[in-house]
């Protein structure tokens, strides 16, 4: 695995916690060109952890994206509510957007007649396109993979796509990247050895065939193929993923199979930080199914490089706004923190509220307030004090609420533009962090509002 | 009646008048703004344009638009929304309001409603006690809602509707437009309207429009219509009304939206116009277009990857094809939102011609194309249309 001078990276086992404390103080840049064939992807790295870019994106090589970093959900190809001039609204938009495979394969037929690829079919021409295998939000049901074929599920159902026909697609899609089809049919949690085994031996199969047959499509020549590391939860499967992966010319890297709660926590943990530790360091890291703010920390401490942003999205179906502070910029000494987040969380978790808490939707997590709780109904304040976001600047937590209330369609609109900018915004902070070498008090504030009992969001004097 | 204090300025303004119809383009001149007329406003009933926001609903051109007075009266209420700023403060949109006062939802919701003297007793359909909707509380809600025009209660009933009963209704919508008048307690920052009852009736409308306009009163919509009459009486009841109406106050004629039937109005000379059908219809994948509507759910336009209409300048037009709305309706809502800007776009489009047409003085040319771009392929224009035209003096093809 080559590394062109800098850091070591953390040794296999190891936590990876000791992250950008320990890296050399003296920012190095490591331009290490991808050799791929018609891509012109750069990833550099600035030092503080991987902090860093990726340039040399989409067709005409402009494209960038900050690291770490999140993609743009998309579903179909438009972000979920928005429409073009509404989504310009929205500040901190990454620079790569996020679509999933099904919806794109139900109409494999109409983009082969269409042949200028889905990016400009789905009116984004300039776009940089990452290709998933599956769509974050709908669950995959477990038992429908093969030797020899995936399953994927989409909005007429159940889809068998083999790596032949898989190719077939991403011939007619076009995408800047994309994650290579793999099986990652172990979340389920009762995945074995065994089947955690099938998981990467399919995967490298799939890999090898698709490879080989990106060599001989003229259209995939511009594109990027992520590989993607399976292995469940089983931790050898997982190094050996990792290892064979690597030794392929894939541009990238996807971190498959840690979606869902059936892992534990500490176990995810470990097998994140393991599997990094043996990828190159000038290749991107994805990782799928993880978008919680404290769950996006750890493992960008691990290594990981790139996160999806459906979790805004999830945010915004059950009605609620992301309310979590992450300016760890004032003092913590400060008796009032400048986002009055903190307070709502508080209130959140605050003894008479409990019963309100517990009818509200069981996903939601300690960092949104749900507007449809009776409470905001004459709440005349912004969905966060302090934030820039189209609907904190112009209406009201009364007024999401009483469209809510009412079931229009505007909510959706509003909450995601706010959600969305609010999320885009914490990866920011995540960078500024990482450049001030602040990582640990962004963890601490974090984490602090993870924990979400009075007790521990109580201000410290 | 006495005689009408000095009351706020003059709503319409006349720019020009066509030499054949009754059409007439203008402006309405309003506190938040002036309005080319003849004008179509786009319903947001519970205080939404739908799935717009308000920015993009004013990007359209669109200068005023509809509440509903017994929906924002039911939820969230006029005191939250007067704490709010007004309609206009809830919804952060900075151009005209006109609010409904609730007539309308005793038709639509009439197994939950019970008329008397008094006022509408309503069922609110989401649990509760029942509300009494008087002339008084629908001016009382519209004065703290503050849109700029507000509506009197009227005593609504379906448009098929004959007898005692349709007379009753009239008469007591002369009756509860004088409340209303007395009870308005903004009529320097809110215009009221009349609305004239009778059905198709035209003896009942005649009466309803000799009270009426002896009343002080900003403006006149035409109510009762625009439900399940047949069109042959429904233009008669339009023309009826317009014939009777002063000039130079605005005619509403509410609850028409079909683009056909906007044409043939303006040229009987109505002003201003709401209807939900524009903005529903978008939410059922229906794109609107001049030579009819495109159903694009329907597999046909799965391949299609021409833009709804070559021709329209609306954001959904100059970014996406039929192809790709057919595909993200299945998945997606800003298929909707993306519809949605179609169809108010296509609306404005459509009454910024027919203004322009009125302005060039060749309005009649404009209507025979219209016509023949909309059912050029379909055997002509309906009969009712073709017979409405030429009684003010246009002759289709």
């Amino acid at each position: 695995m080559a590394t062109a001078g800098g850091a070591r990276p953390p040794a296999p086992g190891d936590d990876g916690r000791r992250g950008a404390a320990r890296v050399a103080r003296v920012p190095r840049l490591l331009r290490v060109p991808v050799r791929r064939r018609g891509a012109r992807m750069r990833l550099k790295l600035l030092g503080a952890g991987r902090l860093g870019s990726l340039a040399g994106l989409g067709r005409g090589g402009a494209g960038a994206l900050a690291l770490p970093g999140c993609l743009l959900y998309t579903r179909a190809g438009a972000a979920p509510h928005l429409t073009h001039d509404t989504l310009r609204e929205v500040r901190g938009v990454p620079g790569v957007a996020h679509v999933a495979l099904p919806a794109l394969a139900e109409i494999h037929d109409v983009l082969e007649e269409y042949k200028e690829g889905a990016a400009k079919f789905m009116g984004m021409p300039d776009a940089v396109l990452y290709c998933s295998l599956h769509d974050p939000v709908t669950p995959c049901p477990s038992g429908y993979n093969t030797n020899k074929m995936v399953s994927l599920w989409g909005s007429s159902g159940r889809m068998e796509i083999t790596a032949s026909k898989f190719m077939d697609i991403q011939r007619a899609i076009q995408p800047d990247w994309f994650q290579c089809i793999s099986d990652g049919d172990t979340i389920s949690g009762e995945a074995g050895r065994k089947r955690a085994q099938k998981s990467v031996d399919r995967s490298l199969s799939f890999l090898d065939i698709c490879l080989q047959l990106q060599e001989e499509s003229p259209e995939l020549q511009g594109s990027v193929m992520f590989g993607a590391i399976e292995g469940g939860d089983i931790l050898e499967e997982r190094l050996r993923s990792a290892r064979e992966t690597a030794k392929r010319p894939v541009g990238g890297f996807l971190l498959d199979g840690f979606q869902g709660s059936a892992m534990a926590k500490e176990t995810k943990l470990k097998l994140i930080a393991s599997v990094t530790a043996e990828l190159p360091e000038d290749k991107p890291r994805i990782i799928h199914g993880v978008g919680k703010p404290d769950e996006v920390l750890e493992c960008i401490e691990r290594g990981v490089d790139i996160f999806e942003s459906f979790f805004p999205f999830q945010v915004t179906e059950r009605g609620c706004a992301l309310v979590f502070s992450y300016d760890c910029h004032p003092a913590p000494e400060a008796t009032v923190l400048p986002q009055n987040g903190i307070q709502d969380l508080e209130k959140n978790g605050a003894q008479e509220d409990q019963e309100e808490v517990s009818k509200a939707d069981p996903e939601m997590t300690p960092f949104e307030i749900s507007l449809k709780d009776k409470k905001y109904h004459d709440d005349f304040g912004p969905l966060l004090e302090g934030c820039s976001c189209y609907c904190c600047q112009r209406h009201t937590r009364a007024y999401v609420h009483h469209l809510l209330v009412t079931n229009e369609l505007l909510a959706g609109v509003l909450l995601m533009m706010h959600n969305f900018q609010h999320y885009f915004g914490f990866f920011s902070a995540v960078r500024d962090a990482l450049r001030d070498s602040k990582l640990d008090q962004l963890k601490e504030l974090i984490f602090r509002q993870a924990l979400q009992g009075p007790a521990s969001t109580a201000l410290r004097h | 009646m006495a005689a009408p204090a000095a009351g706020p300025p003059p709503v319409l303004r006349i720019v020009a008048e066509c030499g054949r119809s009754r059409a007439r383009a203008g402006e309405l001149r309003l506190p938040h703004g002036t309005v080319p007329c003849p004008v179509f406003m786009p319903v947001g009933t519970r205080g939404t344009a739908k799935g717009l926001t308000a920015a993009q609903l004013a990007a359209l051109g669109c200068r005023i638009c509809l509440g509903n007075t017994f929906h924002l009266g039911t939820r969230p209420g006029p005191e939250l929304v007067r704490r709010s700023g007004g309609l206009h403060g809830f919804m952060d949109w900075p151009h005209n309001l006109l609010t409904d006062s609730g007539g309308f939802q005793m038709v639509s919701l009439l197994e939950l409603s019970e008329v008397s003297e008094e006022g509408v007793l309503f069922q609110p359909p989401h649990g509760g006690d029942p509300v009494l909707l008087s002339p008084e509380r629908a001016m009382e809600i519209q004065n703290a809602l503050g849109a700029d025009i507000v509506m009197q209660l009227d005593d609504v009933v379906s448009s098929t509707t004959t007898g005692p009963r349709l007379e009753e209704a009239m008469l007591r919508s002369v009756r509860w437009l004088d409340r209303c008048v007395a009870a308005h307690a903004r009529p320097q920052q809110q215009r009221l309207f009349a609305i004239v009852q009778g059905g198709t009736e035209p003896e009942l409308r005649l009466r309803c429009l000799r009270a009426m306009t002896q009343r002080a009163v900003s403006g006149f919509a035409i109510g009762g219509l625009s439900g399940g009459e047949a069109k042959a009486r429904f233009w008669r009841a339009v023309k009826l009304c317009t014939e009777h109406l002063p000039r130079d106050k605005p005619r509403y004629l509410m609850g028409v939206g079909y683009a056909t039937d906007l044409v043939v109005c303006v040229a009987l000379g109505c002003d201003m116009f709401d209807c939900v059908f524009p903005t529903r219809t978008a939410r059922f994948g229906s794109a609107l277009v001049p030579w009819g509507s495109l159903q694009l759910k329907n597999q046909k336009f799965a391949k299609d990857f021409r833009p709804i209409d070559a021709d329209c300048g609306c954001p959904t037009c100059q970014r996406h094809s039929r192809a790709y709305l057919h595909a993200l309706l299945r998945c997606n809502t800003a298929a909707l939102h993306l519809l949605t800007l179609h169809n108010v776009a296509y609306q404005m489009k459509l009454m910024g011609s027919i203004r322009d047409s009125i302005l060039r003085q060749r309005f009649p040319e404009f209507v025979r194309e219209f016509m023949a771009a909309m059912y050029g392929g379909r055997g002509g224009p309906p009969a009712w249309a073709r017979e409405a035209l030429e009684s003010v003096g246009i002759t289709l093809g």
